[in-house]
């Protein structure tokens, strides 16, 4: 009994001994005047090389650049989702963001409630009323888009101009607008380098599944490459990891999508349409500073740096200079208006 | 000695007989109070000076996190409605876990066997008919849910019973299954486009507290609170006081034993398995019915997982996981309330090394106590 009074004694005072060793007060409570911003990510959504770890790029670009405090929070479950933002809210930010489509409900609901809190979500799904008409967001709510057909517009042209072949692939992941968007553009792209050239598009499925599923997505491009293809770009997760390993056991290319994915297999990316997150995420906190923050939605394209393609050290023995320079007049072209990019097939 | 001079005893003694049952029983209850809190006790100590030697490796004040992770569970009405919140769910998955522990087995499956009665609950507010009164919807929900859990938790037990097949392997391997099954499901059929979400139901929803209290504004808990409690006496009933909970924990202590006594073990371990799998079921009406009121894909993720630690920590004894599981959510919310100054990890570390340390100090205090007494 004694022993175990002592281990308890001695537990109790290295806890003091620890408290003692930093006193510093911390607060998560917004400083008057500062710039303070509050960040939710999605469950797991940390770590994930692309939306999410974007977002936290962003936040550490305001932190530098605006000098804002960023508070970052990783829910652990569903409904901490909702409770993040509510802390947030409550600590008076002057930004309360939400990184992903699936804070839409929440944020809409927290928006109503708190409507003096600027609110923004990334990639915000706008939902439609019976008759079909989007039901606009509220007054304090940014609503985020991406138009992720311009940027794949560019990299179906570059794939064109590179492909040495008259047969360009895509695979998308599962099989609904937001991703008809990308073939859209990417279409687009193709035919207006190379008018006779085809597409072959083939989607990995109808269920979430279908952006996590490689295997399903090494089958189609090593169909694809086998019938012609010499490039391939995929809009589909981490289905898309199986696209990267087929074209290495080809030796063609493929083109990454969200986030810069030249690692996935070196020299067989041809370079990768990516996302913009952290300049979204990087305007929305401007915005916040300099009173130009509004709700409605936004929709982010090659002028606002929303989307792009990689161009580095990594592929430029892929692409030939005069290609690069034809695609960057594109790229002028639709930011100019001259060039329409359509997003539906 | 005969009966008749043994009462003669008694009578001549009387004060003195019962004198000493009264110390004994004293000492006795004392004892069972030590062994009960002193482990836990230990182990909280011992989680909290971990603690704050995580805290001070982030270069963070452990006071100040520590108080801002009181103040954001129990320091709070909003932040106590999310550690309810919390709690309502693990207790489902921690009695789900106990009874299979009670019973000898290791039921891992909690996670599946809780999404299939989210699914459940979801499914019947969807099918009936928009403005069914509450006291036919609540209930038909509940029954969904506890129906479709304890179909889950049947079929490793009946596998077990009849194949041998080991209940910690399909148990595991069924949550993938029933979690696919449930994606499909929500993706081909039911989903509201662009969302991982049903359409909310139409009738069953729960209160939620805030309605009693407006205290409890925007936060998360609900009426179910209330049935899961009710469930955690119903189980403290069923395992200690009828035939069928004798035969359970005799089948987990000692099936050969059960066996010989004429006990079916086989049946044993399938009525284990399937109670497990219908309580861990319960647990999706808090989501669907009490919170959100639509089925969505991985809205507990984890829970199922936790409820194992809400068990061992509980000591699969009903009361032991109400207060496990009120712990282990005062962390998760706790968690979320510092999440700004200390990364998610290091509170998923912490309770590492909680479970560790509750595992650890059962055995190690008792040790320490009966050396005690042995000194004595």
């Amino acid at each position: 009994m004694r022993s175990l009074l002592l281990v308890i004694g001695a537990l109790l005072l290295a806890h003091i001994a620890l408290l003692l060793a930093h006193p510093a007060p911390a607060a998560i409570a917004a400083t008057t005047g500062g710039l303070d911003v509050g960040i939710v990510f999605d469950v797991g959504g940390r770590g994930d090389k692309s939306f999410n770890d974007g977002a936290y790029r962003g936040g550490e670009r305001a932190e530098q650049a605006l000098g804002a405090r960023v508070h970052f929070i990783e829910p652990g479950e569903g409904s901490d989702r909702e409770a993040g933002l509510r802390l947030l809210a409550a600590e008076h930010m002057q930004l309360v963001m939400g990184v992903g489509f699936i804070f839409t409900d929440d944020l809409t609901a927290l928006a109503k409630e708190y409507p003096d809190t600027r609110f923004a979500g990334v990639d915000y799904a706008l939902a439609l009323d019976s008759a079909g008409k989007v039901i606009p967001p509220p007054p304090n709510l940014a609503a985020l888009k991406f138009r992720e057909e311009q940027g794949s517009f560019l990299v179906g042209a570059l794939a064109a101009l590179v492909g040495k072949s008259k047969k360009l692939g895509f695979v998308g992941g599962m099989d609904i607008p937001l991703i008809h968007k990308f073939e859209a553009g990417y279409r687009a792209g193709v035919m207006y380098v190379c008018p006779d050239c085809t597409v072959i598009a083939q989607y990995a499925g109808v269920t979430p599944e279908a952006f996590r599923n490689p295997g399903r997505g090494k089958e189609l491009a090593l169909s694809q490459y086998q019938s012609g293809v010499n490039v391939i770009f995929h809009a589909s997760g981490s289905t898309g990891l199986g696209v990267f390993e087929a074209a290495r056991q080809m030796d063609r290319l493929a083109i990454g999508v969200d986030a810069d994915q030249y690692a996935e297999a070196p020299g067989h990316v041809l370079t990768s349409m990516v996302k913009g997150v952290d300049a979204v995420v990087l305007d929305q906190i401007r915005r916040a500073r300099d009173g130009s923050f509004h709700g409605g939605v936004q929709e982010y394209g090659l002028a606002e740096h929303g989307v792009g393609y990689i161009y580095d050290e990594h592929n430029r023995a892929l692409i030939p200079d005069s290609v690069h320079a034809r695609v960057e007049e594109i790229r002028a072209g639709i930011i100019a208006g001259r060039i329409v990019v359509p997003a539906v097939r | 000695m005969s009966d008749l001079d043994a009462t003669a005893m008694r009578e001549e003694n009387p004060s003195t007989v019962s004198e000493t049952m009264v110390i004994v029983r004293s000492r006795d209850v004392r004892n069972r109070v030590i062994e009960a809190v002193l482990p836990p006790l230990v182990a909280l100590l011992v989680s909290i000076v971990v603690g704050d030697l995580l805290i001070l490796a982030v270069g963070q004040s452990p006071g100040a996190v520590y108080r801002l992770m009181l103040e954001g569970t129990w320091g709070n009405a909003y932040g106590f409605g999310q550690v309810l919140y919390k709690t309502t769910t693990l207790i489902c998955t921690g009695l789900a876990v106990s009874v299979g522990l009670r019973a000898g087995l290791f039921n891992i499956g909690a996670e599946g066997q809780l999404a299939a009665g989210g699914m459940a609950a979801a499914l019947v507010g969807l099918a009936l008919p928009v403005g069914t009164t509450a006291v036919i919807a609540v209930p038909l929900g509940v029954l969904g849910a506890l129906a479709a859990g304890g179909a889950v938790g049947f079929v490793p037990g009946a596998l077990r019973a009849n194949w041998g097949a080991h209940e910690v392997i399909t148990t595991i391997m069924l949550n993938f299954i029933v979690l696919a099954f449930l994606s499909w499901l929500v993706s081909a059929h039911l989903r509201v486009p662009e969302t991982l979400h049903t359409p909310p139901i139409h009738a069953g929803a729960l209160p939620r507290l805030s309605v009693l209290w407006n205290g409890f504004h925007g936060s998360a808990a609900n009426g179910s609170i209330l049935i899961e409690l009710c469930a955690a006496l119903i189980l403290g009933w069923y395992l200690f006081r009828t035939r069928g909970g004798f035969e359970l924990r005799a089948v987990g202590l000692q099936p050969d034993a059960a066996e010989n006594a004429g006990i079916n073990v086989g049946r044993t371990w399938i009525r284990a398995l399937t109670l497990s799998g219908a309580l861990a079921g319960l647990g999706g009406i808090n989501f669907v019915l009490g919170y959100e009121r639509y089925y969505e894909e991985g809205f507990a993720t984890g829970a199922g997982f936790l409820g194992i630690a809400v068990a061992l920590v509980g000591r699969s004894n009903p009361l032991g996981v109400v207060l496990a599981a009120l712990f282990f959510a005062t962390l998760s919310q706790g968690g979320l309330a510092i999440n700004a100054l200390v990364p998610k990890q290091m509170v998923d570390a912490l309770q590492g090394v909680v479970i560790l340390a509750m595992a650890a100090s059962v055995p190690e205090v008792r040790r320490l106590l009966a050396q005690a007494r042995g000194k004595r």
